[in-house]
């Protein structure tokens, strides 16, 4: 038993699980510095700049808001990593999902909380059905999912902006502003100001966290205990690591790749959500773009584990709203895109290395206990 | 053999397309200018599938193509700019096998999934160029945030004898020109569409063209190409025998780089006048979608991207063609149909003959296509051609599989 523990909790096994995040950030911070030198500024001046900008109570606010449609689109994507697929498609998944949501929730009244439900129900129907073309090609016709999802993405931005001129929007006099009718007050998603008072913070100009961020908390601790915890997950996650053991122990792994797709696209519908029901209540032509791209970045960095990708996700938001501080020491902001790619590239490549290293030293340790 | 079968079906195809032309009046689906302007479209795609081509061939998976297209194409406005349009080039091909490089680092080197640093690339490389575009803007030496100065353009050239080329200051005629004008059915056809192709040609397009047989040489022809290849089917009893399996994939990656850099050059610097922000728009992704279309070879991938170019052009020229062209998806799906029932397939073709009435009902219905559907096209035809292709597909057996001497995984 003691030899157990302390093989679950030895120092070099810590050491390991810190190493690669560690050496990601070391890197990524070399990387952006080199990037900010190059344009001939003081890395640590800009650095101090954003840790000071992002620290106040409305950047972080806005972080959470940001970082919320990523944690659900990612979720998204790690349904299908778990499954042994890949769902690059989520951007046009969601986007359909929220303009569909906008249109048919606008069209009647419910009491408040069915509203949101019946709101939840077109954008998870919506993003379920789009994915599941790209399923079905799979499972039917052998078409590589990355491909598809990739031209569904081009077809969703040309359907969507069909769809809202011609037949969605709803035409202002003297305005040539495109968008869906608002939708009524019982469609809309209260934000947590109510509870933050209490706790003690003061409102700010930006406005107030999402109420999503309540559903995406949810979503996250769904996502953990069906992959991790039952019988499907398990089913999920054998198809993805061996699709020939899993349907040798009588997993039907066709019927796995369909449901994983479509259980993807369904989350990916909700993702365009947070904004709209927090705070536009309509989709117009300004809808956020890349959402869905972004995510899966937070979904590579946070190894397609629920906490993960929820740190991740405030790590990406963070670096967004914070940067936007490097404007006033006349810094281009975007420098926050490289800051999130090399940590990226680099988390990716030293998960890949940190797990090499375990490989060679359990199988030195198997061969110690050989000898012995 | 092999070649006349080839002819004998693009022949079938330009009859059918003058047939729809000559009922339809839409005269644009078989105009010169079509044809040009589809060839034009058609060549960074080709540049982009034929590095997917060498990529794949050697074990590695590149979704990262669009990415090194995105890096190509900043380099190419960039050096373009300032140094003209062949150093632009240059340019776009070393900066494309510079993200190549990072790919193959990744994978290679490190295993890392290959997919997963693909996906990588390409967010870090449209990243990186807007950051360094935006720079350049506020140091005053680009116009705009997301835009180049102008390029200077490649000169045009075009076949003597038949297509009006100049050569030593020598104006040919312009014999399949002046066919072209006889508005003979059929053979004017056939006429506009050859001089849209050997016309007014750009040399980086002659180029670029030439590119797909001297691939199929190296790869099929060469010691070099029999070892990039093992390392793709086989890398272990590649190794076995002495190949040096690594370095082989490092190769075709970086070849893979330096042509799908030279294909986002080409929109940079051929197919517009300077580098504009989202100028590669997923045509990394539509090479990709042209090497499998192709099944992984040489000849295949040039009728995918010519297909995927042509209905672009049609789409950017003109929009009452792409509603004729309804009517030429009613020919090949009756075409399935019959096939279909000659071999029993009695299901299969009632079901080609109910969508072929559905969409001939539908081409009467509407009048005009919206124009953004009308986007659309070149995505549902790559889609629709996937799913007719895809089980016929072979790709390399070790493709996408990190490879790791030794064996360890």
């Amino acid at each position: 038993m003691r030899n157990l523990i302390s093989r679950k909790f030895s120092l070099s096994k810590i050491g390991l699980a810190v190493a690669a995040p560690l050496v990601a950030a070391v890197f990524s911070i070399a990387i952006s510095s080199i990037a900010v030198i190059a344009s001939k500024n003081s890395p640590i001046e800009a650095f101090k700049t954003m840790w000071d900008f992002g620290t106040e109570s409305a950047s972080l606010m806005e972080t959470i808001n940001i970082a919320t449609p990523y944690y659900i689109a990612a979720l998204a994507i790690a349904v299908t990593f778990r499954a042994g697929l890949f769902n690059i498609g989520v951007e046009g998944q969601l986007r359909l999902g929220a303009l569909f949501s906008c249109y048919i929730g606008a069209m009647f009244v419910l009491p408040p909380v069915l509203h949101v439900a019946a709101v939840f129900i077109v954008a998870l129907t919506v993003g379920g059905l789009w994915a599941g073309i790209a399923a079905y090609l799979k499972v039917k016709r052998g078409v590589n999912e990355v491909i598809s999802t990739i031209m569904l993405n081009a077809l969703a931005g040309g359907l969507s902006a069909y769809l809202l001129s011609k037949h969605f929007a709803l035409l202002e006099e003297g305005s040539n502003n495109l968008q869906t009718k608002e939708l009524p007050a019982s469609a809309q998603f209260p934000d947590l100001m109510p509870i933050l008072r209490k706790l003690g913070v003061e409102d700010q100009p930006g406005g107030g966290v999402y109420g999503m961020f309540f559903v995406a908390v949810a979503l996250g601790l769904i996502f953990w205990f069906v992959v991790n915890r039952t019988r499907f997950g398990f089913e999920l996650r054998a198809s993805g690591l061996n699709p020939i053991a899993a349907r040798v122990s009588g997993v039907n792994s066709k019927k796995m790749t369909f449901i994983a797709l479509v259980i993807s696209g369904a989350i990916a519908g909700l993702a365009g959500l947070p904004e709209i029901l927090g705070q536009t209540h309509t989709y117009s032509l300004g809808f956020r773009q890349g959402i869905g791209f972004t995510a899966i970045a937070v979904a590579l960095l946070g190894r397609n584990s629920a906490g993960g990708m929820a740190v991740s996700a405030l790590l990406f938001g963070f670096l967004e709203v914070s940067s936007r501080a490097l404007e006033l020491i006349d810094i281009a902001p975007e420098t926050y895109v490289i800051m999130q790619g090399s940590i990226l590239l680099s988390a990716v490549i030293a998960y890949e290395v940190v797990r090499r290293f375990k490989l060679t030293l359990q199988s030195n340790e198997l061969a110690k206990g050989v000898q012995s | 053999m092999k070649t006349v079968k080839i002819l004998r079906y693009a022949v079938m195809l330009v009859f059918v397309l003058a047939s729809i032309r000559l009922i339809t009046g839409a005269t644009d689906l078989t105009s010169t200018g079509t044809a040009s302007a589809a060839l034009l479209l058609s060549v960074p795609i080709v540049l982009a599938a034929l590095g997917g081509l060498f990529s794949e061939r050697a074990g590695v998976v590149n979704i990262g193509l669009e990415g090194m297209m995105i890096m190509g194409a900043w380099a190419g406005g960039l050096i373009g700019s300032q140094h003209g349009p062949w150093a632009g080039l240059l340019a776009a091909l070393v900066f494309g096998s510079v993200g190549a490089l990072v790919h193959a680092i990744a994978t290679v080197t490190f295993g890392v999934d290959h997919v997963v640093s693909g996906v990588a690339i390409n967010i870090i490389a449209a990243g990186l160029v807007r950051y360094l575009s935006t720079i350049l803007y506020k140091n005053g030496t680009w116009p705009g945030p997301s835009q180049s100065p102008g390029i200077e353009s490649i000169s045009v050239n075009g076949l003597p004898v038949l297509s009006g080329g100049q050569y030593f200051g020598w104006k040919s005629p312009d014999l399949l020109g002046s066919i072209a004008n006889l508005n003979w059915f059929f053979v004017s056809d056939l006429a506009a569409i050859l001089r849209g192709l050997t016309g007014d040609v750009s040399y980086v397009t002659m180029v670029a063209i030439a590119f797909v047989p001297l691939t199929y040489f190296i790869l099929w022809r060469t010691a070099f190409g029999l070892r990039l290849r093992s390392a793709g089917e086989a890398p272990i009893a590649a190794e076995s025998l002495g190949v040096n399996v690594y370095a082989m994939k490092y190769a075709g990656v970086l070849i893979s780089g330096g042509l799908a850099g030279l294909g986002g050059g080409f929109l940079a610097i051929v197919a517009a006048s300077n580098y504009q922000e989202n100028q590669v728009a997923g045509r990394g992704y539509i090479g990709l979608a042209a090497l499998l279309f192709g099944n992984y070879r040489p000849g295949g991938l040039l009728a995918g991207a010519g297909l995927f170019g042509f209905a672009d052009a049609l789409q950017l020229r003109d929009s009452t063609a792409i509603h004729a062209l309804l009517l030429f998806i009613v020919v090949i799906l009756a075409f399935v149909a019959f096939r279909k029932f000659k071999s029993g397939k009695q299901v299969g073709a009632v079901i080609a003959l109910v969508s072929a009435g559905f969409t001939f009902w539908f081409y009467f219905a509407v009048d005009e296509l919206p124009g953004q559907l009308v986007t659309m096209t070149p995505y549902i035809a790559t889609i629709l051609v996937m799913a007719l292709a895809s089980q016929r597909l072979r790709m390399p057996a070790a493709d996408g599989i990190p490879y790791r001497r030794g064996g360890l995984r």
